[in-house]
């Protein structure tokens, strides 16, 4: 199993990406944001951070690398794409995804766990998931999801949210929103569901004894559904 | 030839920012704000001394780059 970790100025998940991935298996490749071919490769990763000093809008100058055209050639074509944090906010200014993520309604960045509902599963991240609440790992200024109402419905009709903040015991609601996001939405998916941006970090959470297993879920369940 | 835009979120979409200076401005003294929605401003300088043209052009660059339509709306400034 193959897997490539985008690297832009100011990305600063990227190694724990990678940590994680080969943790899982995979044989990571890292990739610099101005290289025009991508190598052989199952999974792109954008990982969080601060690219370009979030100059513009969040991601904006990101989506705009060379890479990307290849990055949307690849999920085009089916490929697995997974935007975390600051890479959902590129794959959204991309327009691999859609809607966009405003400043945090507070404006304050939030960096604490929070717990999600997964909302479909029947897809490559989710497959194989026990759960259906899990605890990640959330550190961002801007992560309010925002669509505009005819295009959430459409969101909703085609299963492409993929989970929403919630309490310990799985209730959505206000106080378990932690940024203003429309509908508790903390990742989406595109149409065909193999492109996905979330705000959580997964890769943070896959050691019980340092923080927490449940990224590890995640990162098991994407290396089984591609080993098949 | 110097073209000015100017970027402001969708009136629909919310201005927490805007919102924080709405209410500055109230503390101050500055009752008669109800309401602020902050935005961005640009320069261009272009190679073309053609206004019309020259417009073309900005508006292509905001599209492509300097706006998120899904957010934001922008104008492009009179020559004067």
């Amino acid at each position: 199993m193959l897997s490539s970790v985008i690297v832009f100025p100011g990305s600063n998940c990227d190694r724990d990406m990678a940590v994680a991935l080969e943790k899982f298996g995979f044989k990571n490749s890292m990739v610099w944001h101005n290289d025009t071919e991508l190598p052989k490769t199952d999974l792109i990763v954008l990982p969080g951070g601060f690219s370009y000093g979030d100059y513009l809008r969040c991601g904006c100058i990101g989506s705009k690398s060379k890479i990307i055209e290849k990055v949307i050639e690849f999920a085009n074509k089916g490929g697995l794409v997974l935007g975390i944090c600051n890479g959902f906010q590129i794959l959204v200014e991309a327009g691999l995804l859609p809607g966009t993520l405003l400043r945090n309604k507070y404006l304050r960045f939030i960096c604490k766990d929070v717990y999600l509902k997964i909302k479909n599963n029947s897809n490559t991240f989710y497959s194989k998931f026990k759960k259906d609440i899990i605890k990640l790992h959330i550190a961002h200024n801007e992560g309010n999801y925002f669509v505009k109402n005819d295009e959430l419905k459409k969101l909703q009709d085609k299963n492409q949210i993929a989970f929403e903040y919630c309490d310990i015991n799985g209730e959505v609601s206000e106080s378990s929103n932690p940024n203003g996001s429309i509908n508790n939405i903390a990742g989406v998916f595109n149409d065909n569901q193999n492109v996905l941006g979330m705000m959580p970090h997964p890769e943070r959470m896959i050691d019980k004894y340092l923080s927490g297993n449940d990224g590890s879920l995640f990162f098991n369940n994407i290396k089984h559904k591609l080993s098949i | 030839m110097k073209i000015s835009i100017v970027v402001t979120l969708k009136k629909e979409v919310l201005d927490p920012q805007g919102k924080v200076i709405q209410q500055t401005l109230q503390n101050m003294g500055e009752k008669a704000v109800f309401n602020v929605r902050q935005g961005k401003y640009f320069e261009l300088d272009l190679n073309e001394n053609n206004y019309e043209k020259a417009k073309i052009m900005a508006e292509e660059i905001c599209k492509k780059l300097l706006a998120n339509l899904v957010i934001e709306d922008y104008k492009i400034m009179d020559n004067s």
